[in-house]
């Protein structure tokens, strides 16, 4: 994901002059290509992200677009505040790049856990919030903000996810992308846990349970109108999220929920519940570890169908 | 108009804005009337007319807490109506406390929280190098305001890239929030911690004009290193009983003696040629 993420920047910046990344001193291999290619178009900040965010926004505020690149919660937490007041409050076309969303960096610890970013920068009025599930929305995601005024954000995975998608046709920021359609249980999904989703897919479909299934690129703003349709034709909406339950996309799902009228889907969220992890592990043991693999889906599928 | 008249200019109407409003660091205000004037009367090509000519100087005031000292002297440059000086802090206002930059033609970036603006003032100055254009930065940080990491964050990337078109003044008044900043973290030898750090220095008298004309001119002649320019300063200075009294980084002047001794003090060293726009109105 973050490689189709470099590739696909590195064709929209050879076009583009006014694009430029500026890197925390990370991307040793991925960001090679873009170093190689574009010199003059890549800065690396050292590791100083609050001086990294605030050089962005004063280089987009004279008509740059900047991409601030680093992993984890580097990008974003450590920086939190450069991006509020410096991007988001500007106006600032920075384009806020996290690699490792979730558990992506599961063996190095909790440091390196990005478990609580979407809740976060989703709190920030003014970004715009995008997490894709394969390499194909994360080229697609990527384009779509480069194109969209103001400050973004995009959670990228890291790389050998699953392909979703053969390729997406209108890809729209704030538009969730049906992949199945079932009956009885829907599942949202966002990020690289869709993974997760599309194993827990094959078993149920074995069993004769097709339920429907919509991958949410981005998370702010919300697909409402997803959201609410869905309410009204399944039972269940099955949140699933690489991330915290305390104000992450299972959130944002019910707070639409929350608000709509009349007789409704129930929710249930599949995350992290609202832990930091001391234990270390891959992506996959964590997610089976804290209850956010395709057993659990599969399970709560069936619970609710 | 000459820069001691609009430093003058920027002291009355902040000793009256605070006053008006109840607001605080007019202590901040009065120390760097006199950076902020110079600036903006005789050193940054920033007028009315040029807010969108992308060769301009860009000035970024990055302790925000004395915004009223750059809303002043925008309004005395004709950015707006100085009337407006009046709503500053008031309900509904856009005049807010930490300089912003919604809505007021002139104002460069917004601040408040420290350790921001000399960052994004060497974001607009790595532009300028990149693009090749002639435009300067000038960022005014706060002493204090170096206790921010970012500060020095910001000093390490300006001098790697050779920012030369990146000048940040040091209102050094030496005193911050709650005390004197050599009894909170001491920052001395603030001089030669820039210099360590690869900066072109200055360490001058930040209340004379002549000085502070001086190094910016010469700041313009250095070509492969960032400028900072400590400029001296004395918290509250121009009202005696404010000068060096931590009260009066948040005290406002209160009706009475305050308001009345700051006003006259004021006025026994208003320069030639300049009215006191408040006293005219009250006649």
């Amino acid at each position: 994901m973050r490689d189709a993420f470099v590739k696909t920047l590195l064709e929209i910046a050879k076009k583009d002059k006014n694009v430029y990344i500026i890197t925390g001193d990370l991307g040793f291999d991925v960001l090679k290509p873009f170093w190689e290619c574009l010199p003059d178009q890549i800065i690396n900040a050292g590791i100083a992200e609050q001086n990294m965010t605030s050089i962005a926004a004063g280089l987009a505020k004279q008509g740059k677009t900047v991409f601030t690149y680093s992993i984890g919660n580097f990008s974003t937490l450590r920086c939190i505040e450069q991006i509020r007041n410096d991007c988001a409050y500007h106006g600032a076309n920075v384009k806020v790049v996290c690699v490792g969303g979730g558990f992506v960096y599961g063996p190095l610890g909790m440091s390196h856990h990005a478990t609580e970013d979407i809740a976060i920068m989703r709190a920030l009025p003014d970004v715009t919030v995008l997490s894709p599930g394969d390499l194909v929305e994360a080229e697609q995601a990527t384009r779509a903000i480069y194109e969209h005024p103001g400050t973004c954000y995009l959670r990228l995975g890291r790389g050998g996810e699953k392909r979703i998608h053969q390729k997406i046709e209108n890809f729209t920021i704030g538009k969730a992308i049906r992949i199945t359609e079932g009956k009885n249980v829907v599942i949202f999904s966002t990020g690289a846990i869709f993974d997760e989703v599309q194993e827990a897919y094959e078993i149920l479909k074995k069993e004769g349970l097709m339920p429907t299934i919509y991958t949410f690129p981005t998370v702010k703003p919300i697909d409402k109108e997803t959201i609410s349709a869905c309410a009204k034709t399944h039972k269940t909406i099955l949140t699933v999220e690489e991330h915290n339950l305390s104000g992450g996309f299972g959130s944002a799902v019910a707070e639409v929920l929350a608000e709509l009228d009349g007789e409704k889907a129930k929710l249930i969220r599949i995350g992290l519940e609202d832990k930091y992890s001391s234990i270390v592990g891959s992506q996959k043991y964590l997610r089976k570890h804290y209850l956010m693999d395709a057993s659990v889906i599969v399970k709560k599928v069936k619970e609710n169908w | 108009m000459n820069s001691e008249q609009l430093a003058w200019l920027i002291r009355r109407h902040g000793v009256e804005m605070t006053h008006i409003s109840h607001g605080s660091h007019i202590g901040s205000v009065l120390s760097v009337a006199d950076i902020v004037a110079v600036l903006y009367n005789d050193v940054a090509n920033i007028s009315p007319k040029n807010l969108n000519d992308e060769n301009r100087d860009r000035v970024i005031l990055s302790k925000g807490h004395a915004g009223a000292a750059i809303y002043a002297a925008l309004a005395e440059k004709g950015f707006f109506d100085k009337a407006e000086l009046k709503t500053h802090y008031a309900d509904g206002s856009r005049f807010s406390g930490h300089v912003s930059h919604k809505n007021i033609p002139g104002v460069e970036f917004s601040t408040g929280s420290l350790g921001h603006g000399g960052c994004v003032a060497a974001g607009m100055a790595l532009n300028a190098k990149l693009d090749k254009k002639p435009y300067y930065t000038y960022a005014i940080l706060g002493d204090g305001e170096c206790d921010e990491g970012s500060v020095w964050e910001m000093a390490l990337f300006a001098n790697h890239f050779k920012l030369n078109q990146l000048v940040i003044i040091i209102d050094h008044n030496k005193m911050q929030s709650l005390d004197f900043c050599e009894k909170t973290l001491s920052l001395s030898p603030f001089a030669e911690k820039w210099k360590a750090f690869g900066w072109n220095v200055f360490d001058i008298d930040g209340h004379s004009h002549a000085q502070l004309k001086e190094a910016l001119e010469e700041a313009k002649r250095v070509v492969d290193k960032p400028t900072v320019i400590i400029a001296n300063t004395i918290k509250g200075k121009g009202v005696s009983f404010m000068e060096q009294d931590i009260l009066w980084h948040y005290r406002f002047p209160h009706e009475g003696e305050e308001y009345d001794g700051a006003v006259k003090e004021l006025n026994l060293a208003r320069p030639n040629g300049v009215l006191d726009p408040y006293m005219e109105e009250s006649k």
